[in-house]
């Protein structure tokens, strides 16, 4: 029996977009009543980790980088199983786009203690990139597979799992230390429970800010960004054509001439 | 610290910046505009301000990026066969380069790949880069974003384009983070700013709510991974001519850190992705038995099936036949769409099918507005009677 495994898992606080509307007369995300959540892809990670603890012995801690209310998120993910949670916060992080994101987690990771697997989930649904897990991967110099469905086993410092590409599923076997990002395939993520709820309740969230990163602030945040976004805008509508009403038999028969008259059959 | 947004002195407190902002980011305390943590420096508050009161960070530049030239795609593939949104970079690809007068090269990772380079030439590359060595027969992580990464920083392109493919989104960001540039995922629009001569990545945020429009400040190239099948593929020109670059592979200067232990390959490759017609079924079926009716009706038309996320969140079928934001995106020239209701997540994965038909039983259904045709009517009375018609006339022996 070994000592275990040091399991980092990053999440991120969302809105619950599948509230999230936009108001087509003033422009705004609706937000009023919108609740912030553990981004749904990360629940996934953190069943992920969880299980690897269950397995394997060790330690879940959950990081997060975002404004003081992410805190909620991280409570929430102590209330699931994990350990430990971490706020990134600072407001020389504002603005970040995935290159910061992932070189801030990467620093706070690297000053948090040893890890031997970082688990992110797919992908947000804001920002919904998918990018920062790998990302982070080069900035800790380590392997990075993303798409996991399945892990195998962890043996002898080495990780063996699944993943789902396009056209097929590979299995792979990787090094530790090493990044994944998992997919919803690795399995139903559990519920709170009481103890966790109380665990929550009691736990000490410890904040890492620039102070204790000690970073030059033009790498991070808005100022650390390559990418800027400089509009946004609600989708033009496919432009439609006609909506037509009769009985069954003329509308299957204005069907058929439509395809007809787009050579379609 | 200077916050990326800065409300000045001049701020009356008038609040219009307040109705502006998409992300209610913006309250007025006491008699100023005050930007929360809400922020996405989106720039929406900017330009609406009367006194001109609030100032984004501006980008330090223009800095010079003038050896930096061409559009350079990666084309993926399997087998020596190039996956086809290769193709539709190079017709984009092709257009952005001709707007900035500049070449399009693309560059070919994998073994035994003299065919995929002449067929890149054919649409449209003027240069191909191929890196052919049977160490590199499939894909992985670590070797190909280093020659990647390698090939990026001696070629100089100005933009460089990736498919959004499970691979593409894989590969995008090892790239990105090596070069220290910045990326733009899964775009479904590009274009060019006609005064900076910036590239436009233009993609879906807050699952298709909105869109956002991203360039690429202070580092290059401009990398964005793109969508499949929303850009029109570059035909083939026999008469085009290109070089081909065969470059040499140092299998032990590579890193490889990841083995590949087993490759299970997918089992069907019916897939919506590739069908000419798409006959899809919606929560409007009422029942998992629906799918039949909808599966008669491809048939006789010769095409796939799709879903709605609702149908596949049932179990009434399979994930595989999901249409949307977090299924597939599909392109056919016919999308016939029955009891779908046609929510914007839904509609990101099927608006730029060339011809759109629905049946619905409400003809405020937002499928209606953005059909080419739309029938308002019961789809288990309408489908039945349009199968027979189709099937009359294949009997008929008329054309
Ligand atoms: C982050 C996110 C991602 C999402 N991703 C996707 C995605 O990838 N794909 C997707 O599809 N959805 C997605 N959704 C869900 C989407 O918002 C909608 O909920 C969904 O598309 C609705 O499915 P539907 O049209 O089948 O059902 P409904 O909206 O319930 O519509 C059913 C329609 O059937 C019509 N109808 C009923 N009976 C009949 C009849 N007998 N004959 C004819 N018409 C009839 C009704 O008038 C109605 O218009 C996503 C949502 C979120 C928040
Ligand atoms: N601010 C953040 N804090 C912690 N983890 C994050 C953050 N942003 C992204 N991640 C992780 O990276 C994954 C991909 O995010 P994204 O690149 O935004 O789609 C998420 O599922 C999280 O695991």
């Amino acid at each position: 029996m070994s000592v275990g495994l040091n399991i980092v898992i990053c999440i991120k606080q969302v809105p619950e977009t599948t509230e999230v509307e936009f108001d087509k007369e003033t422009g705004r995300l609706k937000r009023e009543g919108v609740a912030a959540v553990i981004n749904p892809f990360d629940e996934y990670a953190i069943e992920t980790g969880l299980r690897l603890r269950e397995k394997h012995g060790g330690r879940v801690k959950v990081i997060s980088m975002g404004p003081p209310a992410a805190e909620q998120a991280l409570r929430d993910a102590i209330a699931m199983g994990c350990d430990e949670g971490i706020l990134v916060s600072d407001r020389v992080f504002g603005g970040a786009d995935t290159w910061a994101t992932s070189l801030t987690l990467a620093k706070s990771i690297q000053l948090s203690g040893a890890h031997d697997i970082i688990i992110c989930g797919l992908k947000t649904t804001d920002g919904d990139t998918g990018q920062t897990g790998p990302e982070m991967a080069e900035h800790l110099g380590e392997p990075c597979i993303s798409y996991v469905s399945q892990i195998i086993d962890v043996k002898d410092r080495k990780i063996t799992l699944k993943r789902s590409l396009d056209d097929g599923v590979e299995t792979l076997e990787a090094p530790l230390p090493l990044i994944i990002t998992v997919s919803k395939d690795v399995g139903q993520p559990r519920l709170a429970t009481l103890r966790g709820r109380l665990a929550a309740k009691k736990a000490v969230i410890n904040t890492i800010t620039n102070k204790e990163m000690g970073m030059n602030p033009k790498e991070l945040g808005l100022d650390g960004s390559y990418t800027r976004v400089t509009k946004i805008f609600t989708p033009e509508p496919h432009a439609g054509g006609e909506v037509i009403e009769g009985t069954p038999d003329q509308l299957a028969d204005a069907i058929y001439a439509k395809l007809k008259e787009t050579k379609i059959i | 610290m200077s916050k990326p947004v800065n409300v000045g002195d001049a701020c009356t407190g008038c609040g219009v910046c307040v109705s502006a902002c998409p992300f209610g980011a913006i309250t007025i305390v006491g008699d100023k505009a005050q930007i929360g943590d809400a922020c996405r420096v989106c720039g929406a508050c900017e330009p609406v301000c009367p006194v001109k009161a609030i100032t984004m960070k501006k980008v330090e530049g223009p800095q010079s990026f003038s050896d930096w030239r061409g559009v350079l795609v990666y084309a993926e593939q399997r087998e020596g066969k190039v996956h086809p949104v290769a193709y539709e970079l190079l017709g984009r690809g092709r257009e952005l380069a001709e707007t900035l007068g500049e070449p399009v090269y693309a560059i070919v990772i994998g073994s035994g790949l003299a065919k995929a380079a002449e067929e890149l030439v054919k649409r449209g590359a003027d240069k191909v880069l191929t890196y052919d060595h049977s160490s590199l027969a499939t894909y992985r992580d670590d070797p190909y974003s280093q020659i990647l990464t390698e090939a990026v920083k001696e070629l100089k392109p100005s933009i460089f384009l990736i498919g959004a493919t499970s691979i593409g989104r894989a590969l995008g960001p090892r790239v990105a983070a090596k070069l220290r540039t910045g990326l733009t995922a899964d775009c479904t629009s590009l274009d060019i700013d006609p005064e900076i001569k910036v590239l436009l990545q233009t993609r879906p945020a807050y699952g298709g709510n909105i869109m956002a429009t991203i360039y690429t400040q202070n580092s290059r190239p401009q990398m964005a991974t793109v969508r499949y099948k929303v850009m029109t593929e570059a035909k083939i020109d026999p008469a085009h001519k290109g070089e081909i670059v065969k470059k040499s592979v140092d299998p032990s200067k590579l890193q490889d850190r990841v083995k590949i232990l087993a490759f299970e390959a997918a089992k069907e490759q019916v897939s919506i992705v590739d069908a000419d017609i798409v006959v899809s079924g919606g929560k409007g079926l009422g029942e998992p038995k629906g799918f039949d009716l909808i599966q008669r009706l491809a048939t006789a038309l010769g095409g796939a099936v799709g879903a709605s996320r609702p149908t596949v969140d049932e179990g009434w079928i399979e994930y595989r036949h999901q249409v949307g934001l977090s299924g597939r995106t599909v392109r056919p020239k016919l999308y016939l769409a029955c009891g779908i209701s046609g929510a914007v997540q839904h509609q990101a994965g099927m608006k730029t099918s060339d011809v759109i038909i629905a049946i619905n039983k409400d003809r405020e259904a937002p499928i209606c507005r953005i059909s080419t045709l739309a029938a308002v009517g019961d789809l288990y009375e309408v489908v039945p009677r349009l199968i027979e018609k189709i099937k009359e006339q294949k009997g008929s022996g008329v054309p």
